[in-house]
């Protein structure tokens, strides 16, 4: 064995995050991701744990209103952040459009890429409205118009084991119109 | 209908001290989920209105009689999936500070684990245990079966669980378990499937009489148009996004086991077994959504190891296994080859039909399970459907140094049906037919109303007709649109309904309630009432005694959840419930008499119903395939599927399902391959960037049509088991479709660019 474990060279910091509006203080291992720290540490356990490796998409939040896989992330570089998980998308406990349209669209399978769907599509919505085109858009100066191919390429960050993709991209075709 | 009073291992349940269920479950309940106060790190607030420090035992209460957007007959289950509220088996937390097991997995394929140095990483921080053979508990099984963790120093496949370490923290255990140096003595191993391989053992035989074989291979001679053709598959990894999982926790009164294995009776028997325990000692709950989605209800060994882990350390242990881990031991269904002889009279009807199938299993597999236990071909819809007079199956196994495959989602008809219903459609080709034509030419009682035959002839006809089949030109490999070769395919499908048994479950327990616990997935609340009043009737309670639990132990129907907003099956869930309900609670109520002799002591009787006969359900998919000229990239644009299944009540939820299998059908088709390393042993492609499932950018326009049929309603665990119907015709249907695009048959799955590069026309 060589070298000193890394273990012994840890740092824990503090990091400060508002998540879903409520600010918290947390000591973390230099180590944690945004993911563990939402599921082991504060007890949100809305997003998941597909892959742990960006591959799957069901651990998708938003910090600072854009999506971001949480298991990429590290809770150490995001002090002071706004993180919004599933659990904040309903605020003021009014659903937001989105999970009705998931419900309505019968876009719900397993349950367990839901959440990340859900905080994918929210960034969705926000990116067209801002204007950031995909690779699919035919004229990316022109404001992209959510259809289903938008919606399609958009959302492949996020996959789906029961196959809902089709009722999934029409729930957000609904409410992007 | 039969009823019985003791388990099979002869255990009265609920003598000595049973495990007192609804205590501990409300304590589990109890535990603060979704309002961010599960850690720590979600404690009471600070001057400056952070939160630090404990928690501070707030919840964001319960939430179910706020939410808008509610349809009729929507499940709180539903909305809980789209709030974060649904929670999965790994997000059980009990109050005790929760340890973390990793597994170590074997880094040869065949060979002895020869030591475990382990003291290095018990010095970490936080380190709580080291497990391996030679400091494991011992468990009540034999040493070869795939469950024994640490029983033994042999292993069997590359990625067996040989050790694992237990810590205080994710972060600390998942360095450990990096750095546990395992020693072993590797012998050379093989892992290679070939049908001529050496020790490939004939594990069944199907033919028609004394001379079945020779008949066969004369008729398959003589006939007019006669194939002889190979179909390849390769090993399907289940991969459930919800990675399989377990919180375990010993009590003085047992174990209590949250599992994501959907099977909770068949994860009770099995850890009662292991841990030599009466079943009543040993209490499984399994949330009702994530990996029982399709999965297998078997236990996998995470489970074991976290009960071995949680028993060692005194503390309750969670296993989460990493999409790594998954690859090698939650199961996968065999790659197989399939060899296939159609022969056929000059109309294009079949006179003989040979089927040779070679799997794979696993060294340690047992050789009794049967075809169709690693995921085989089972029967296609050829072979139930077709009149076909003279037919010949086999069914060879290669035991490898592999881990055992199982079924996933289906038995095995998506492979099954890809090899069969490819060759009829080079059948029909053969013989100048219409594939749709020659079908209905083997389906004589088609016109009968009524038949089975004419369940799946009435699949073809609606989808010819809703797909646009009408005029097809048979031609292979003319249609172009741009720099594309255009190309539509039919496959047919059958699938049994079986409807799984009702079992009714009864207790009394020591606070004097009496629950009944049933194996649906889920029910509504006005049924519940229902059977809760005619429970109480049959106890001789008031309703306010009995309780309806629903999910957990209840037998192997414990399955995954029904369809989304599935809740038009009440009658049906009555009737189908009452009676097992009746019979066990007027077994209990015989029991009482002892039950005033031993105060205090829980009790329990049990009843199961007879599993009714459902008939078959069928299917037809359409496909339309894209190839594009230059890369031999095939986009599916369209894919249709016709169905029969049943009298469903709700018929949008069963679309919903069908849409969803054929996605993955779709995924398996182009996109999804195990890949078997020779030289070193194990799974090469063991994540999701290597192993690819289809996405969003991958899904066609996928539609699904319910043919109004006479049968049985699928109850809810019946239409998850239906989605295999759903799967099983797209490969067929796809790659008939890729041949009619471009005139290249492609025997092998998946459809990769490999097989059409370079054999495109050019210009």
């Amino acid at each position: 064995m060589t070298g000193e474990l890394h273990t012994e060279r840890v740092r824990s910091r503090t990091v400060r995050l508002t998540v879903n509006g409520v600010r918290h203080h947390v000591r973390v291992d230099t180590r944690t991701s945004l993911l563990d720290t939402l599921r082991e540490r504060l007890g949100l356990t809305g997003a998941k744990k597909g892959c742990d490796h960006g591959e799957c998409g069901t651990c998708t939040v938003l910090v600072a209103g854009r999506r971001v896989y949480s298991c990429l992330t590290l809770t150490v570089a995001l002090d002071g952040a706004e993180v919004t998980t599933v659990e904040g998308l309903a605020a003021g406990g009014e659903p937001h459009p989105l999970q009705r349209a998931f419900l309505a669209h019968r876009a719900v399978g397993c349950g367990y890429c839901t959440p990340g769907q859900l905080c994918a599509a929210v960034g969705v919505l926000a990116e067209a409205d801002a204007g950031v085109p995909s690779a699919v858009t035919p004229d990316p100066a022109e404001p992209p118009a959510l259809d289903l191919a938008e919606i399609r390429e958009r959302m492949s960050g996020n996959l789906c084991r029961c196959g809902c993709y089709g009722r999934i991209a029409a729930a957000i075709a609904e409410v992007a119109r | 209908m039969h009823t019985d009073r003791t388990d099979r291992r002869g255990h009265r349940p609920g003598r000595g001290a049973g495990i007192p269920e609804r205590a501990d479950d409300a304590r589990w309940r109890d535990a603060p989920w979704n309002g961010g106060h599960r850690g720590e790190g979600a404690g009471r607030r600070d001057g400056n209105g952070w939160h630090r420090g404990e928690p501070d035992g707030g919840r964001d209460g319960d939430r179910r009689g706020e939410r808008g957007g509610e349809r009729d007959g929507e499940w709180d289950g539903e909305w809980d999936k789209v709030t974060g509220r649904a929670r999965f088996a790994a997000e059980y937390s009990p109050r005790a500070a929760l340890a973390y097991a990793v597994p170590v997995q074997a880094t040869i394929a065949r060979g002895e684990v020869r030591n475990v140095d382990s003291e290095t990483i018990l010095t970490l921080p936080g380190m709580l245990a080291v497990l391996w053979h030679g400091n494991a508990p011992g468990l009540g099984v034999p040493e070869d079966s795939g469950l024994a963790l640490f029983q033994s120093p042999k292993v069997a496949y590359r990625g067996q669980f040989v050790a694992a370490v237990v810590a205080e923290t994710l972060e600390t255990a998942y360095e450990a378990a990096a750095r546990v140096r395992v020693d072993y003595a590797a012998e050379p191993h093989d892992v290679v499937l070939r049908a001529d391989h050496p020790r490939a053992y004939r594990a069944w035989e199907d033919a028609p009489g004394e001379d079945g074989r020779e008949a066969v291979e004369r008729a398959l001679r003589e006939a007019r148009v006669s194939l002889d053709l190979t179909y390849t598959t390769p090993a399907y990894h289940h991969n459930p996004l919800e990675p399989h999982s377990t919180v375990a926790v010993w009590e003085d009164q047992g174990l209590v086991i949250y599992d994501s294995c959907p099977g909770a009776a068949a994860v009770r028997d099995t850890l009662a077994e292991l841990f030599t325990l009466p079943p009543s000692l040993v209490r499984v709950i399994t949330p009702d959504a994530g990996v029982g989605y399709g999965g297998a209800a078997t236990t996998r060994p995470q489970t074991v190891l976290a009960a071995i882990a949680a028993q060692v350390t005194g503390r309750p242990v969670q296993v989460t296994l990493t999409r790594r881990q998954m690859f090698a031991v939650t199961g996968y269904r065999t790659p197989l080859v399939q060899r296939v002889r159609l022969g056929a009279d000059g109309r294009g009807r079949l006179v003989a039909l040979g089927h040779d199938v070679v799997e794979q299993t696993s060294t340690t597999a047992d050789p009794a399970a049967g075809p169709g236990a690693a995921g085989g071909p089972g029967r296609p819809v050829c072979e139930v459907l077709y009149d076909v007079p003279l037919r010949h199956r086999t069914h060879t196994v290669v035991p490898l140094d592999v881990p055992a495959p199982s079924w996933s989602r289906t038995q095995g008809d998506l492979p099954g049906v890809f090899a069969l219903e490819s060759a009829i459609d080079e059948l029909a080709a053969a013989c100048g037919l219409d594939p749709i034509e020659l079908r209905l030419r083997n389906l004589p009682e088609a016109d009968r109303p009524g038949s089975a035959a004419a369940g799946l002839a009435a699949c073809l006809r609606a989808g010819a007709e809703r797909f646009g089949w009408a005029g097809r030109d048979p031609a292979p490999g003319v249609r172009r649109d741009g720099r594309w070769l255009v190309g539509t395919g039919v496959a047919a499908a059958a699938y049994p309904v079986a409807q799984s048994p009702a079992e009714a479950t009864v207790r009394l327990d020591a606070d004097g309630r009496f629950r009944v616990r049933l194996a649906a997935p889920r029910m509504r609340p006005e049924e519940r009432a229902a059977l809760t009043t005619i429970a109480a009737v049959v106890l001789g309670v008031t309703p306010e005694r009995v309780e309806i639990e629903l999910g957990g132990e209840g037998g192997a129907a414990a399955g995954p959840p029904a369809p989304a907003a599935a809740g038009g099956d009440e009658p049906e869930d009555v009737v189908r419930w009452g009676m097992p309900v009746v019979r066990a609670c007027e077994a209990l109520a015989a029991m009482l008499g002892e039950r005033e002799a031993h105060p205090g002591v829980p009790l329990e009787a049990r009843a199961r119903a007879d599993a009714p006969d459902g008939g078959h359900a069928f299917g037809a998919q359409f496909a339309e395939a894209r190839v594009n000229l230059d890369t031999g990239e095939v986009r599916v644009p369209r894919l249709l599927g016709v169905f029969t299944a049943g009298s469903a009540a709700d018929a949008d939820a069963l679309r919903a399902r069908f849409t969803g299998a054929m996605t993955l059908g779709l995924s398996m088709t182009l996109c999804e391959e195990g890949e078997l390393d020779e030289r070193w042993g194990g799974f090469l492609n063991q994540d999701l960037s290597h192993y690819l499932l289809a996405t969003f950018a991958d899904a066609p326009d996928v539609a699904a049509l319910l043919l109004p049929g006479d049968g049985p309603a699928p109850d809810p665990a019946e239409a998850d088991r239906l989605t295999g119907l759903g799967t099983s015709g797209t490969a067929a249907a796809i790659a008939n479709a890729v041949h009619h695009a471009t005139g290249i048959r492609v025997r092998d799955l998946p459809i990769r660019l490999d097989a059409l590069v370079g054999r495109l026309p050019t210009g």
